[in-house]
């Protein structure tokens, strides 16, 4: 089993974090929200630790603000090395397709930065199936344990 | 003595950017597995230096290793263009042994190819944020293009501006719809072709110098 996700965000009751605390229910499939302002102080691996720790544990993991292209990336090649047989098997992720980049303001268009603003679904690729996927809709299926 | 070695430092400007700009490029081949990654570079490569890169298969994860072929010279209208082709294992975020089962393989055998297809996706990102400077993004257009893997690479490769070309595979096949590729990635250019039939070849090439010469 993963260790729990350490304290990132630098509180000082670590043992109260419900995202960190590792508990699921096996009558129920939890669900943690995450927002981009608890994300935003993250270094890149902390993020993916946080996301990871998560969805091994069972959870769904919402972002508020998904992940930048080299963080998915990262992501990507962390969640590799972690797959072994009957334990974990990796992850599904879903976010919008990008949409022409109408979600960049004009500073981010003049700096070249790519706006990382997508609500991003995470979770174990044994308990979650996408059904739809378009634009503006994600539908998925999420079995129990 | 400063005015020598700035003229040295000078030479030594000149001479690098000589050697550089006759470096090839290394172009990875992406995509989802079994698009038919390692058909293309084998085509590519067989057609410009008569040997291939790799065995090709219909089981997912046949490539588990980046394998490089260097110095492919591609001519085209006069424009010779040198590149490294670097077949890439097949992106996913999943790997479940038990897939491998129904492809004659014993539990052991599906175990060890699963561990080195894990590898292998996790090389071939690194490879793309590291080591390569274009991409091939190769696309089964039998298939939905709009899948998580292919919009988070396309996103990857744009982010780190990298030039890329994508091809519409396997238009032999009667479900092949190249429209739906273009749909899925309005920002690029579409390329369809056969890889294993050696179809529309000739406009791969001519995009291949245009994109990466």
């Amino acid at each position: 089993m993963p260790e729990p996700t350490p304290n990132v965000d630098g509180g000082d009751a670590p043992s109260d974090d419900p995202v960190s605390d590792g508990e699921s229910s096996d009558s129920g499939v939890r669900i943690d929200m995450i927002s981009g302002a608890r994300m935003q102080g993250l270094t890149s691996m902390e993020k993916i630790r946080l996301i990871l720790d998560g969805v091994r544990d069972g959870n769904i993991v919402i972002l508020e603000e998904g992940l930048s292209p080299d963080e998915e990336s990262k992501l990507i090649e962390v969640t590799m090395t972690e797959i072994s047989p009957d334990d974990f098997t990796g992850i599904e992720i879903e976010t919008y397709p990008k949409a022409e980049a109408s979600d960049q303001s004009f500073l981010d268009k003049l700096m070249g930065r790519e706006s990382a603003q997508k609500l991003t679904v995470i979770g174990p690729a044994n308990r979650i199936e996408t059904l739809h996927k378009d634009e503006n809709l994600i539908s998925t299926l999420v079995s129990r344990k | 003595m400063g005015l020598l070695t700035n003229l040295k430092d000078s030479i030594s400007r000149v001479t690098d950017g000589l050697f550089a700009a006759e470096e090839p490029k290394r172009i990875g081949i992406y995509g989802p597995p079994n698009a038919g990654k390692t058909t293309l570079a084998n085509r590519i490569a067989r057609d410009w230096t008569g040997d291939a890169v790799g065995p090709e298969s219909h089981i997912p994860h046949e490539t588990r290793r980046a394998r490089r072929k260097e110095n492919v010279e591609i001519e085209r209208n006069g424009r010779k263009v040198t590149i490294d082709i670097v077949d890439t294992p097949g992106v996913t975020t999943k790997v479940d042994y038990k897939e491998f089962l129904d492809h004659d393989m014993d539990k052991d055998d599906a175990v060890r190819r699963s561990r080195e297809a894990t590898e292998g996706v996790a090389e071939a990102m690194h490879w793309l944020r590291e080591d390569v400077d274009g991409v091939i993004y190769v696309l089964d257009s039998t298939t939905d293009p709009f899948t998580q893997v292919n919009t988070m690479l396309i996103g990857i490769i744009e982010s780190q501006d990298l030039p890329a070309l994508i091809l519409a595979n396997k238009t032999d096949l009667p479900d092949s719809d190249v429209k739906q590729i273009a749909n899925a990635f309005p920002q690029h250019e579409t390329i369809p072709l056969s890889a294993l039939e050696g179809e529309n070849m000739d406009e791969v090439y001519t995009k291949i110098a245009e994109y990466f010469g």
